[in-house]
Order: structure tokens, then C-alpha cells, then sequence
């Protein structure tokens, strides 16, 4: 089995407070990974330091390794706007750009210098199918997405993320805001995708870790506590605080 | 002594004397906030009431689209004021336009916090020029230069350029404002679809943004036109079309500036200066208007 992303010894800090320390992970090609724990245990700033969208934060420092299909995204040769095209980013708040659908769609592939009207418009299609919308907006691609509810917003944002044909998306709570019924939808989406993309999710739901991941990290206060398969993780956790969070204890 | 629990401290008595300070303050900061919106009633029908008469007496028709003002004549046509006034308005836009956009977005987007706090500062201070100094300036280094180009360098592009100075510091602080208001995830969905900080920002933060810039530049329209006395100073004063940049023209504002001393009271001379404020009131009350309206929307 090979592994799509392997980080070693990763530290991020913001400022003065170190927010991972000494990171170890490995995730595999084509699978479900869901980071888990409270809130400030550091696994947002992993996820983001996976695409560098950590770079734009104002006194960040990360040290260590991030590789991705083998070659360190933080090499000082590597740019960080190819690093977001191969890793693909969906994120809390639903963020659809107040344009229209189509052109949410079309964003990703017009910044890489991408004209042609016809090849976008199957581009859209695509992505919208593979992302379970095209049926409930192919009437409306003009309409401008802000109108879309919340589920079909998310949608919509994990379609844009398709539409640059990532190897890895990266779900950052994706369903913290939405309703069951969306969040269901979601999951089920995922579990389509991952034939396709590798997929890291950030999750405060232990419930969904178990549904959805194949394997599940556990983090507190910056360090990865325990990482292992999900029923494994969920049925015999080796660490003491990792059992004490899913038995909730704490968290 | 056993304390009770309720008084395990000491309070002051209740003292009257603070309801009545209440009640006196409140009155008093209201009777400040009427008497600034009187003097503005009061400035409007002032004006109305000397200028209004004109209109009647040359006819709405003739005062507007006249081209001659003669005292001997008692003819009084204001067109090349009107048009001196939005040609100098909208070159103003021209020039300011880009360049608050580009000195915002260096603001928002690109310089580090230091930088653009001193930025700011410096910004902060150009608003507080005095008028009469820009026009100093303009007059000593801008009319040379432009007399070069041909000329007496006392010209419409000499105000052009010393109003785009002079409104740059209100569109560029305003343009910077509605880019920061601009939600965060935006930005951050652009990064994520793998656009460069440049696009993002171009693509997305800018468009997103624009209700708020366009009020920028109706608000920095409102202050060009309504600019009186460093466009006096270099912008020639000739009551005639011009018919390039490097002609000299007059605005409304110069042309009652330059007037009003020789304007008897009583005169339909002096009526008519105050009706070329009224024309130039109308048309800030419309950019204000518009500018209210933008802003609202961005809310």
C-alpha cells in the first residue's frame, strides 16, 4: 500500500505557541482519514499545513517534512499555488464565491489559464455529478450560488474542488454547519469519492469518524496520540486518552 | 454583630442629584445634535432664498445652457462651468480611480502590517493639507510641467491632477475598507482552487467589493467637484469650452470664488453666483446620494 501523504516530525508554530509538535502521519492512497479531537488540539493546522494554506497566516513557522506523493511541499523550490491544485480544500463554512455556479465551478480551471467555453461547461457538468448536484441545478447554472441552501452550497464547493482534478481534498468540519440530512449526503458522497481522490477529513463528530473514516487519527494539545485503523481506534484504543475522548469522558 | 447578608458592605444612599444629571445631559446632547442639522436647513434655504430668484428672472433655460456671462450684457449662461466642473470631475476619477484601487490593494493585500500602518498615517495627513498649500504646489511644480507639454501649463489638467492628489486619501481609505470587509473565506476558497495571491485578490476580493469601491469613487467625485481653491489656482480661469487638457477652464466653485467680490448686494450678478450654488449643490446632494445608497448595499 502506498502512502499519499506522509508528514515527519512536523512542527507548526503561530508566533510563540507551538501548535503540532513532532507530527508523524501516513495517509494512504484512495482511503478515508479523519482527524479527530478537541477543539485547539492542532487538527485544523495539520490539515492546512497539508496544502499550505498555513502560508498566508501571519507569523507561522512550520518545521519538519510534508510529502506528498514523495517530494516535500515545503521545499523551498516547490510553489504552494501548484501544492492547493493537487490538494484540494473544502472547508467549514460553506464559502461558495458570490458568482455563479457556473463560474464556481469554472474558477478553478480559468485561474490555470483555461478559455474554452465548451470544455468548461463539460467541466462543470462533470464535477457537478461527481458531486451528487447536478441533478437538483443543471436548470439554474446561472443562478448565483448564494442562493443554493447550505448542503448544496458544500456541494457545490467540494464540485469546485473536483473541478482541478486534485489526487487529495481536504474536509476541514465539512458538515459542522449543516443539517443531518445534508451531512448524510455528504458522507455518502464521500465514500463515492474515495475511488477516485484520497481524503483527509477534520472532524469534532467522533460518530462521523466512525462512519465515514477508514482510518482515524486522534490529536490533543499538538500531538498525534494515537493513529491506527478506525474499528480499531474505536473498539480497542491503545491509549488511555484516546479512550477516555471516545467514551466520552472528555472533549 | 451578626451581618446580615444583605448589607455585608455599605452602599451610598441612593443620590437624586444623578437621575437630574441624567436627564439635563441627555437633553443637552440632543440640543447639540439639532443644532448642526438647523444650520444645515438653514445654509439650503439660505441659499435657495438668493439664488431660486435668478432662475426666474434669466430663465431656467438660459442660466443652464447659456455659454456667455457678461455684467454689461446681464447675461448669465453658466454651460462652461458646468462642463469645466465634470470634465475636471471626471479626470479626476480617471486619474484617482486606478490608482486608489492599486494603493488599497497594496494596503489590504500585499504590504506588511508595519508598512501599512505608516502608509495609513501618511494617508491620514494628506487629508489634513490645507487647500491653498496644494494649490502652492500645483502651481510651482505642475504648471511648469505641463507648460512644456504646451500651453500656459494653467490649465484643466492642472487641476485634473492636483484634485487626484487631493481625493486620493478618501477613495484610497474607503476602497481599503470595503476590501477588508470582503469575508475572509472568499479569499481562502480562491487559494484553495490553486489562484495565485494576485487573482485571488483580482478575481475575487476586488469584485466582491465593488458596491463599496464604487461609493469611493462617487464620494471621491462629490470632494473634486466641490473643490474650490487649489483648482483655483492652477486651472487658468477662463470662462470658455475647453477643447483639450491643456486649455484653461473654470469650474462652478472657481467662478464664484472669483466673482463674488465684485458682485454688488442686491445685484442679479450676486443672484446668480448664489444659483451657481444651488447647480453645484444638486449635483453633490446626487453623488452623495448615490454614494449613501452603495454603501447600504455593502451592508
Amino acid at each position: 500500500m502506498s502512502f499519499e501523504i506522509t508528514t515527519k516530525d512536523l512542527d507548526v508554530f503561530y508566533g510563540e505557541k507551538q501548535a503540532l509538535k513532532k507530527v508523524n502521519l501516513c495517509v494512504n492512497e484512495h482511503q478515508i482519514t479523519a482527524l479527530m479531537g478537541p477543539s485547539g488540539c492542532g487538527k485544523s493546522t495539520l490539515l492546512r499545513s497539508l496544502n499550505r494554506m498555513n502560508d498566508n497566516i501571519a507569523g507561522v513557522r512550520v518545521e519538519g517534512q510534508v510529502l506528498l506523493g514523495g517530494r516535500d511541499v515545503y521545499a523551498p523550490e516547490v510553489d504552494a499555488v501548484e501544492i492547493r491544485q493537487r490538494v484540494g480544500m473544502v472547508f467549514q463554512q460553506p464559502n461558495p464565491l458570490p458568482k455563479s455556479i457556473f463560474e464556481n465551478i469554472a474558477f478553478g480551471p480559468k485561474v490555470l489559464g483555461m478559455k474554452n467555453k465548451t470544455a468548461l461547461e463539460e467541466i462543470a457538468e462533470k464535477s457537478l455529478r461527481a458531486a451528487a448536484l447536478w441533478d437538483e441545478v443543471k436548470d439554474e447554472l446561472k443562478k448565483s450560488a448564494l442562493a443554493l441552501s447550505g448542503g448544496q452550497q458544500q456541494r457545490l464547493c467540494i464540485a469546485r474542488a473536483l473541478a482541478i482534478q486534485p489526487e487529495v481534498i481536504l474536509m476541514d468540519e465539512p458538515c459542522s454547519a449543516l443539517d443531518p440530512f445534508s451531512t448524510l449526503k455528504i458522507e455518502e458522497l464521500m465514500q463515492v469519492l474515495k475511488k477516485r481522490y484520497t481524503i483527509v477529513i477534520v472532524t469534532h463528530n467522533m460518530q462521523q469518524a466512525a462512519r465515514v473514516s477508514d482510518w482515524t487519527g486522534f490529536f490533543l494539545m499538538g500531538k498525534l496520540i494515537e493513529y491506527d485503523e478506525t474499528a480499531e481506534v474505536f473498539s480497542r484504543p491503545k491509549d488511555k486518552r484516546t479512550e477516555n475522548y471516545i467514551t466520552g469522558r472528555f472533549g | 454583630m451578626v451581618e446580615s447578608e444583605k448589607t455585608w458592605h455599605n452602599l451610598p444612599d441612593r443620590v437624586s442629584s444623578r437621575y437630574l444629571i441624567d436627564k439635563l445631559s441627555r437633553r443637552a446632547v440632543f440640543a447639540c445634535a439639532a443644532i448642526s442639522l438647523l444650520v444645515l436647513v438653514a445654509i439650503v434655504a439660505f441659499i435657495l432664498r438668493e439664488g431660486l430668484p435668478a432662475f426666474i428672472q434669466i430663465g431656467v433655460g438660459e442660466f443652464l445652457f447659456g455659454a456667455e456671462w457678461s455684467l454689461k450684457g446681464q447675461e448669465f449662461g453658466i454651460l462652461p462651468l458646468v462642463l469645466g466642473s465634470v470634465l475636471a470631475t471626471f479626470g479626476t476619477l480617471i486619474i484617482a480611480a486606478p490608482l486608489s484601487i492599486a494603493c488599497a490593494i497594496f494596503l489590504a493585500e500585499v504590504s506588511p502590517k508595519r508598512v501599512a500602518n505608516v502608509l495609513r498615517s501618511a494617508i491620514e495627513v494628506l487629508v489634513g493639507i490645507p487647500s491653498v498649500v496644494y494649490g502652492l504646489v500645483g502651481m510651482a511644480v505642475l504648471v511648469p510641467v505641463i507648460r512644456k507639454l504646451g500651453g500656459s501649463g494653467y490649465s484643466l489638467l492642472a487641476g485634473i491632477a492636483v484634485l487626484s492628489v487631493m481625493v486620493l486619501p478618501t477613495m484610497t481609505t474607503i476602497t481599503e475598507d470595503s476590501l477588508r470587509a470582503v469575508p475572509r473565506g472568499y479569499k481562502e476558497a480562491a487559494l484553495a482552487l490553486g489562484a495565485t495571491h494576485w487573482q485571488a485578490v483580482w478575481r475575487v476580493t476586488v469584485p466582491a467589493a465593488k458596491s463599496g469601491i464604487a461609493a469611493a469613487f462617487v464620494l471621491g467625485m462629490g470632494r473634486a467637484i466641490g473643490e474650490t481653491m487649489a483648482v483655483y489656482m492652477v486651472i487658468g480661469n477662463v470662462f470658455a469650452f475647453p477643447t483639450s487638457p491643456l486649455d484653461p477652464a473654470r469650474t462652478m466653485t472657481t467662478h464664484i470664488l472669483g466673482q463674488i467680490q465684485e458682485a454688488a448686494v442686491g445685484s442679479l450678478h450676486l443672484r446668480a453666483l448664489f444659483a451657481v450654488g444651488i447647480v453645484l449643490m444638486i449635483f453633490i446632494l446626487i453623488f452623495n446620494s448615490i454614494a449613501f445608497a452603495l454603501r447600504r448595499r455593502v451592508q
